[in-house]
């Protein structure tokens, strides 16, 4: 095997090479031919191709994601910002968390199980690498349509490639969303996101300080799995015959990365560590360019010294490979024997393939030839940076006159018709119990958690003396998105602040996840555009700041793209988890309320996508509001004034109701207001509305505290165990009245939310 | 009291199971499982998780740590042992419970809040139940079906060393619904469901895990007084 090295690439100027194949365009190649004053080596060319691919240099994205700092709100808690593996957020007490959401989308579809856990395993290791020990995971998961051939494909792998990583690695998985839309079919969105604590001592970053001091490659041996996967398969469209590109996607082995992780955490705390970085994609090209980057400028490889799993993998596939469970570290020389040590005593394999020096160069040999000779910024850093064209698209005039009112699609009137669509909602794919995903999945290791699935947020304690913990959610609706991107990404920013307060704990942070279409389509650009402003604007008004997050381009099947779906997940911080409230109410004669204004909102509702319709405006956000209602639903539970609380979204509050039912298994009857149309305020879907449930001695604090806020609260109903016999069921039967408009009996009611995704899927 | 928890690489409950002695009252002693020095402790819990990866076959590779030849020599000397979910497989491998578990009948993982009914209170781990008691653990397994042959069942069946079986749901496939066995001497107990995940009404479904391990506490306490 010939190895093309820097006197080679000097003395050969002309040799044609496969940029383009590698994802490269014809004018980036040439600003690399301009950064070296030659011609790129092959493996330069490998490490170029990679690092500047949309997936790691967010080309297209960078210029609107600056927003995120631009418009970041005042505030203390944030101890690391956007642009390192994690950011990382104050929660008192000498504690901070760390938490991050990431896609896997593209892997995913080719290969639903490896694809899937590489996901998770990746994300566990940015969280890691900021010298964090993970405590949960959550997976917002988006597929085609439930009934759709590809999703039965995909949807099980996926959904068994989390669990089975996420389980042998021993993190809980408190919670995330399975979102059906034809949108996703054949581009499924695998989202994962990993929380984490340390300490703030602890606290460590991606950079090469230290001239002298050695760069250490352990974990997992590299091999040819995942070989040019950034390039060729995150930054280019599936088109029709279907991606030939199965070898491109990694493997994981998530007992390797719980070695990992234990022996990460001794070498952290041993405090033999210097800097540290993960491998993920773009491997040791991303590890060293970065860390080199960010620390003194200069780091020299010795790349023959990589522990292969394959011994005839070349110089470049070396440098481009994604195999996983990886870290890099920068140690002092004086304490390279302690840190070969542990890694011994947790059985990870280690050696040191490099040195930082003060060169400003990072040079890589190959058994004595040098391969590589780059400035790192120009690799990691100073990338291609694209103002894509964008505009608003024609069509976005007649979508959004496309309003679903009464004359467009009959809505129910009748109790019996209510009490269909009411059903139809309870058994529909999106708003069906979860559980026969999240059953495979472990929520109870670590034993901190709190509140998991199908609660608003998932919740954990973080210490087990003061009960300090952070609960946290996803959320988006892309069809709100579709229907205007700035308000649907607001929309996402404020349901996912809602869930978080509705649990009681105050919102700290926000993370994203923007799965996007082709950024080369100047209406998916638009769409993009005005999702960030949107988020961006909101997290300012809202005072929490956007630490970190991911874009997801490319993700369409030809021409279509799937709708605009900004993930939005929020953090917050609650000082006791034993306050926290949970969506199942309690005995009877416990008063439940409604707080928030209630609309005839349905553009982009789960009842419009019933009926097939998409079109109209998304429901009015008011992020004052939103404001109000947090701190009201927090103030309930540090006061002790709320037994249950639940964020009313999809389906409206006659959907939010069953769930609350569900959860606690005991019946409530509720009334409609007398000049209340029941269609709209029983399934409309205005944002900035929760359920409480409040014991009948703490009724008057509240809604005092509610009046004297400015909030409209309603009660609407009251936890009665009593109602059986009145509907005509035998006594002990718990039932859910709504007025005198329609009854559902709970238990067949679960018997019907729980049987969907089995029948589906099981 | 000291009850040691061991560690094996992939261990994933050893934080829980210490968690769950101390809350019973025990002071929990970490063990490694390069080291066949078990520090003197009272009584062991295996954890569970995914030991070695669980490559090969559940609890295979384990079984040959060197902290398990001491473990199987305690035992077999009257020391308290109790194997949950992985550690259960452990111990079938090392031939200190009868049969094994293979996987799930329904291929998926599975991870539950199940019921149990307690039918035998003579070992050193139950022995704070009463016979028939019900109680809700959470069940977290792919590998949890418990197989033995026929005689083999016969016999655990005709001496009373069932611990636990499912109710309800045998969540698992398990043959005659057994959630959990225990030796002859009663001081080795396997048990596939996750008590020390239910001993806390924060974070467990119930506190009803507890009783296991406040069970070896009372354990030694009698035989300190028999003494």
């Amino acid at each position: 095997m010939s190895i093309d090295t820097v006197g080679n690439a000097e003395r050969n100027p002309d040799q044609p090479q496969p940029f383009a194949e590698l994802g490269l365009k014809p004018d980036e190649y040439q600003r690399i031919r301009d950064i070296l004053g030659r011609r790129p080596t092959s493996s330069e060319l490998a490490m170029y191709s990679v690092m500047w691919s949309e997936h790691c240099s967010y080309k297209s994205s960078k210029v609107h994601l600056r927003q995120f700092g631009d418009k970041k709100p005042e505030t203390d808690t944030l101890l690391v910002g956007i642009g390192e593996n994690a950011g990382v957020v104050d929660i008192g007490a000498g504690w901070a968390v760390t938490f991050k959401v990431e896609s896997h989308n593209h892997p995913s579809f080719v290969e639903p199980y490896q694809g899937a856990a590489t996901g998770v395993g990746g994300i566990v290791r940015d969280i890691l690498s900021m010298g964090a020990r993970p405590l949960a995971v959550m997976d917002p998961l988006r597929f085609g349509p439930a009934d759709a051939a590809d999703t039965k494909r995909v949807l099980p792998g996926i959904v068994a490639g989390v669990g089975g990583y996420g389980n042998c690695l021993g993190l809980p998985n408190i919670g995330g969303e399975i979102v059906f839309d034809e949108s996703y079919a054949g581009n499924p969105l695998v989202n994962a996101l990993c929380v984490g604590a340390m300490r703030h001592e602890d606290i460590h970053l991606a950079s090469a300080k230290g001239v002298g001091n050695l760069v250490v490659l352990y974990g997992a041996r590299t091999g040819g799995d995942g070989i040019g996967g950034v390039s060729v398969l995150a930054s280019e469209t599936f088109d029709a015959d279907g991606p030939a590109k199965r070898p491109s996607v990694q493997v994981g082995d998530p007992f390797m990365e719980k070695l990992l992780i234990e022996a990460t955490l001794e070498v952290l705390h041993a405090g033999l560590v210097e800097g540290i970085q993960d491998l993920g994609g773009a491997g040791i090209s991303c590890a060293t360019s970065e860390l080199a980057s960010n620390g003194e400028g200069g780091m020299h490889v010795w790349l023959d010294r990589v522990l292969l799993r394959d011994p005839t993998l070349s110089p470049e596939e070396i440098l481009m490979s994604e195999s996983q469970e990886r870290m890099c570290a920068i140690v002092e020389p004086a304490k390279i024997d302690d840190f070969l040590a542990l890694c011994k005593k947790w059985e990870v394999e280690a050696v040191v393939i490099g040195e930082v020096n003060a060169s400003g160069r990072l040079t890589v040999e190959w058994h004595g030839e040098e391969i590589v000779n780059v400035p790192p910024r120009t690799v990691a850093h100073e990338g291609p940076v694209y103002e894509r064209p964008y505009h608003r698209p024609e069509w976005m005039d007649a979508l959004q006159a496309d309003a679903p009112t009464a004359d467009r699609i009959t809505r129910p009137v009748t109790g019996a018709q209510l009490q269909e669509t009411l059903l139809d909602l309870i058994a529909s794919p999106n708003l069906a119990s979860k559980a026969w995903v999240t059953s495979q999945y472990d929520r109870y290791v670590l034993g901190n958690t709190v509140l998991a699935q199908p609660e608003d947020s998932g919740m954990v304690r973080i210490d087990e003396e003061t009960g300090l913990g952070v609960a946290i959610s996803t959320d988006c609706n892309g069809r709100f998105a579709k229907l205007d991107p700035y308000t649907g990404a607001q929309l996402a920013l404020a349901e996912s602040y809602r869930n978080v307060s509705a649990t009681g704990a105050v919102p700290l942070a926000v993370t994203n996840c923007l799965n996007f279409g082709s950024p080369e389509d100047p209406e998916v650009m638009w769409q993009f555009s005005e999702a960030v402003r949107g988020l961006a604007d909101g997290c300012l008004q809202l005072g929490i700041p956007v630490t970190g997050g991911n874009v997801s381009f490319y993700n369409q099947t030809g021409d279509t793209p799937i709708l605009p779906t900004p993930v939005v997940g929020v953090l917050g911080v609650i000082d006791d988890v034993d306050r926290r409230t949970p969506i199942a109410w309690g005995p009877d004669g416990e008063l439940i309320y409604v707080l928030g204004d209630t609309r005839d909102e349905f553009g982009g509702s789960e009842w419009a996508h019933r009926k097939g319709h998409l079109g109209g405006m998304p429901p009015l956000v008011d992020l004052d509001r939103e404001r109000l209602l947090s701190e009201v639903l927090v103030a309930g539970s540090r006061d002790g004034m709320l037994t249950a609380a639940h964020d009313v979204s999809d389906g409206g509050i006659a959907m939010t109701l069953v769930e609350m039912a569900l959860r606690s298994g005991v019946g409530a009857r509720m009334w409609l207001p007398d000049d209340a149309d029941p269609f709209v305020y029983l399934f409309a879907e205005s944002a900035g509305r929760a359920i409480v449930v409040i014991p009948r001695s703490e009724e008057m604090r509240f809604t005092e505290m509610c009046a004297a806020r400015g909030l409209p609260a309603f009660r609407v109903g009251v936890v009665d165990s009593g109602l059986g016999a009145d509907a005509g069921f035998d006594a002990a039967t718990q039932v859910l009245q709504f007025g005198d408009l329609f009854t559902v009996h709970i238990e067949e009611v679960r018997a019907l939310h729980e049987s969907v995704l089995p029948a589906l899927f099981g | 009291m000291r009850i040691g928890v061991v560690t094996f690489p992939g261990s994933l409950d050893d934080r829980d199971a210490a968690r769950a002695v101390r809350l019973a009252g025990g002071e929990a002693v970490a063990l490694w499982h390069g080291d066949s020095d078990l520090s003197a402790v009272d009584a062991v819990v295996l954890p569970g998780g995914f030991s070695y990866g669980d490559y090969l076959r559940c609890g295979a590779i384990a079984r040959f740590a060197p902290v398990m030849s001491s473990i199987v020599s305690r035992a077999e000397g009257g020391m308290p042992v109790l194997g949950i979910c992985n550690g259960f497989q452990i111990l079938c491998e090392s031939h200190l419970l009868p049969g094994a578990l293979t996987r799930n009948d329904h291929l998926h993982f599975i991870c539950r809040d199940q019921r149990l009914v307690i039918e035998s209170t003579d070992s050193d781990w139950t022995r704070d139940f009463e016979p028939g008691q019900e109680i809700v653990v959470p069940l977290k397994n792919g590998e949890g079906g418990y197989v033995a042959d026929e005689q083999t069942l016969d016999q655990l069946e005709g001496d009373g060393l069932v611990i636990a079986r499912y109710l309800e749901v045998n969540p698992n496939g398990s043959r005659r619904d057994i959630a959990g066995i225990r030796n002859a001497r009663g001081n080795v107990v396997g048990l596939m469901p996750h008590p020390e995940h239910a001993v806390e009404a924060l974070t467990g479904p119930t506190t009803d895990g507890l009783a296991f391990f406040t069970s070896v506490l009372t354990t030694a306490l009698t035989s300190v007084v028999n003494a």
